[in-house]
């Protein structure tokens, strides 16, 4: 590795947005307004690295893993892969880009289908792709996928409805790894699971990024497996980024007050540590998205809110090296 | 002091195409007046079906509850009459469910939701129930009530909705509230605020509340006991300290240990529970968490233990080995932390 900035990171997003447009009538319908779901957001993601990209229901995490998957087509902005903008690009163009980019959803149970086998589920994009034409190498490389994932070999002529819930996220973390992806976006990717399941999957994850040298972006709401997984961490508020940092320094220093909201109100599994903690939750409910606050759009329930963040939106600063906070307040 | 529920010996099964499903396999445990009683377990656990049962909302068939007494306030719930049971849901027993969404009727008004309540049970009329009304909404802290109250389901937030069904569950002054998952559905902020909200009215109204959950950091801040649930049976109930704290069931111990937590330094690598959760429809006479445990010994395969007491007054295990276990979980747990 150079191991200097000259390295291109694997992913850049520049100035990203997608608005949804709004209608109202049935009959006459006519664009009354946007909803901004992604509003102006600029991150990199080096190889071989963890983003995670954290926020809760509404702030733009999954429009933005998304449209980076090019699943939607951004408003605005760019995004470099490998140097490319693939943000404009058309149908033909991201096949090939799929073979390099992967996802894995959240629920294992409406993400597989269910009147096909395990088996042909991990081989459908192999085939689609065209990358092993001969049927028995293709089985074969699906045997081999299966237990990369931990799974009986077996498996492959099983129907999703037959495996537990952890078993079938499994399946869909083979299915991503089927062409030799060099990126996976992993999309909420253990929230559903049992917690006792939880950290199976979390540390299969960790040794796929090993093995394959693999770089995640890591959509999630729980902190606490974010702060685990991650080397860096966005976090993001009504279709902005308020705070992005290294892990270790984001959660030992939260500097943006949403950021401290947030990791506050995580409760911790230990009534010892609970009975001491200070606990005011944040007030209020996240705006909509069609109509946002002026401003800061956090300002309605910040604490450290004066006059001025009613009026200037703030820009994202680098208050620490790596460190930076959307926030004018915060020196 | 007498207990304001006594649960004994419950079962509750489910005829399924799989075959006979024990969701609730021989459950006691007590609530008293005004505590907060915790009930964790993951999917399958029975921690609702339990729940659903003391309500005796279980929909049968398939459902059917085969044995055990329920005891509120003295009275077996098992053996009153539908009609009965009707004035006690609602009046004396509230409920809180995971979805705030569906659990509220999407064509009433928010008003007429928790008017309806008052009008049933304690036959008020309409302006006193709107009054009423309007003071619950107040307290559970939603703004512009007037407004509100003209408002249907759809035009709140997810926390708003949970606030207007903790208004439905407190409306008529209950002894004991069930709340099944209450905050899993919402953010995090709005979690909090929830929680925060129900432990101040529980202790204020000295409301008792039963919480379902799968969160162990829920249960720690808010819980003073908890039962632990798994495969049908409680394997390991104490007060909250117990269990967090001393541990006695390896489930427990490896629930615990398997949760990243954001107090502590990072560790390299989570340590999860092993195995599969079990297939309920094919259990067999031994301990149902043999398959995953790392202390399984010959005898856990003859027969499945009992709850059985262990540490500290209060607290139960139900494990063969919960005594000889402590020695080996601290030495596991040093290793951890060095």
């Amino acid at each position: 590795m150079s191991g200097d900035a000259v390295e291109t990171p694997l992913l850049e997003v520049r100035g990203l947005a997608m608005h949804f447009p709004v209608s109202e009538g049935i009959v006459l319908s006519r664009k009354v307004g946007d909803v901004k779901a992604v509003d102006g957001v600029d991150f990199a993601i080096k190889r071989g690295e963890t983003l995670g990209l954290v926020g809760e229901s509404g702030c733009g995490k999954t429009t933005t893993g998304r449209c980076i998957l090019r699943l939607e087509r951004p408003s605005a902005g760019q995004i470099l892969f490998d140097g490319q903008d693939i943000s404009g690009l058309g149908r033909k163009d991201l096949v090939a880009l799929r073979r390099r980019m992967q996802v894995i959803f959240q629920d294992p149970y409406s993400s597989l289908n269910p009147r096909m086998k395990v088996g042909d589920i991990i081989a459908e994009p192999i085939k689609v792709h065209g990358v092993e034409p001969d049927a028995n190498r293709r089985r074969a490389r699906v045997r081999e996928l299966l237990s990369i994932c931990g799974l009986d070999p077996k498996f492959a002529d099983r129907y999703p409805h037959e495996m537990s819930g952890g078993q079938r996220q499994r399946v869909g973390i083979a299915r991503a790894l089927a062409l030799d992806p060099e990126f996976i976006v992993c999309d909420e990717a253990v929230s559903a699971l049992d917690v006792s399941i939880q950290a199976q999957v979390v540390n299969l994850l960790e040794d796929l990024r090993e093995r394959f040298r693999l770089t995640y972006l890591f959509i999630a709401h729980d902190l606490s497996v974010v702060r685990h997984l991650c080397q860096r961490v966005v976090v993001m508020y009504l279709g902005r980024i308020v705070e992005m940092a290294d892990c270790d320094e984001l959660f030992d220093n939260p500097l943006h007050p949403y950021t401290q909201a947030l990791l506050s109100a995580v409760p911790i599994p230990d009534p010892r540590v609970e009975a001491t903690r200070d606990f005011r939750p944040a007030p209020g409910e996240v705006p909509s998205p069609i109509n946002p606050p002026s401003g800061c759009v956090f300002h309605p329930r910040c604490p450290m809110a004066v006059e001025g963040c009613k009026r200037a939106r703030p820009v994202l600063r680098e208050l620490r090296p790596g460190h930076w906070v959307a926030c004018s307040e915060v020196q | 002091m007498s207990a304001l529920l006594d649960v004994r010996n419950l079962h509750t099964e489910f005829r399924t195409g799989a075959g006979l499903v024990r969701a609730v396999d021989g459950v006691s445990y007590t609530v008293d007046p005004g505590e907060t009683v915790a009930i964790v377990g993951e999917s399958g656990s029975g921690k609702s079906v339990g729940a659903m049962s003391i309500l005796r909302l279980i929909p049968d068939p398939p459902g059917r509850i085969t044995q055990g007494q329920i005891l509120f306030d003295g009275r077996d719930l098992l053996r009153l009459s539908q009609v009965e049971m009707r004035e006690i849901r609602g009046r004396d027993i509230g409920m809180v469910f995971q979805e705030p969404m569906t659990s509220l009727n999407p064509v009433l008004t928010i008003g007429r939701q928790i008017t309806e309540v008052l009008e049933q049970h304690q036959g008020a009329d309409r302006l006193a129930a709107e009054r009423r009304a309007l003071e619950l909404m107040e307290m559970v802290g939603i703004a512009d009530t007037g407004r509100r109250l003209k408002q249907y389901p759809h035009q709140l937030s997810g926390g708003m909705r949970q606030r207007v069904m903790i208004a439905v569950a407190l409306a008529c002054n209950p002894k004991l509230i069930i709340a099944d998952e209450p905050t899993t559905a919402l953010d995090v902020t709005i979690q909090a605020q929830i929680l925060e909200l129900m432990k101040q009215l529980t202790l204020r109204l000295n409301v008792a509340l039963i919480v379902i959950t799968h969160n162990l950091g829920v249960v720690a801040r808010y819980a003073s006991r908890v039962n632990v649930m798994y495969a049908g049976r409680i394997v390991e109930a104490g007060s909250a300290d117990a269990i967090y704290h001393d541990p006695r069931h390896p489930y427990t111990i490896a629930l615990l240990r398997s949760v990243p937590r954001l107090d502590q330094p990072r560790r390299a690598r989570l340590d999860p529970v092993d195995g599969q959760p079990p297939d309920l429809t094919r259990l067999d006479g031994g301990c149902a968490f043999r398959p995953r445990c790392r202390f399984a010994v010959e005898q856990c395969g003859e027969a499945r233990p009992a709850l059985a007491p262990t540490g500290e007054a209060g607290h139960f295990a139900a494990c063969f080995r919960s005594d000889e276990l402590v020695a080996a979980r601290d030495v596991a747990a040093r290793e951890v932390a060095a």
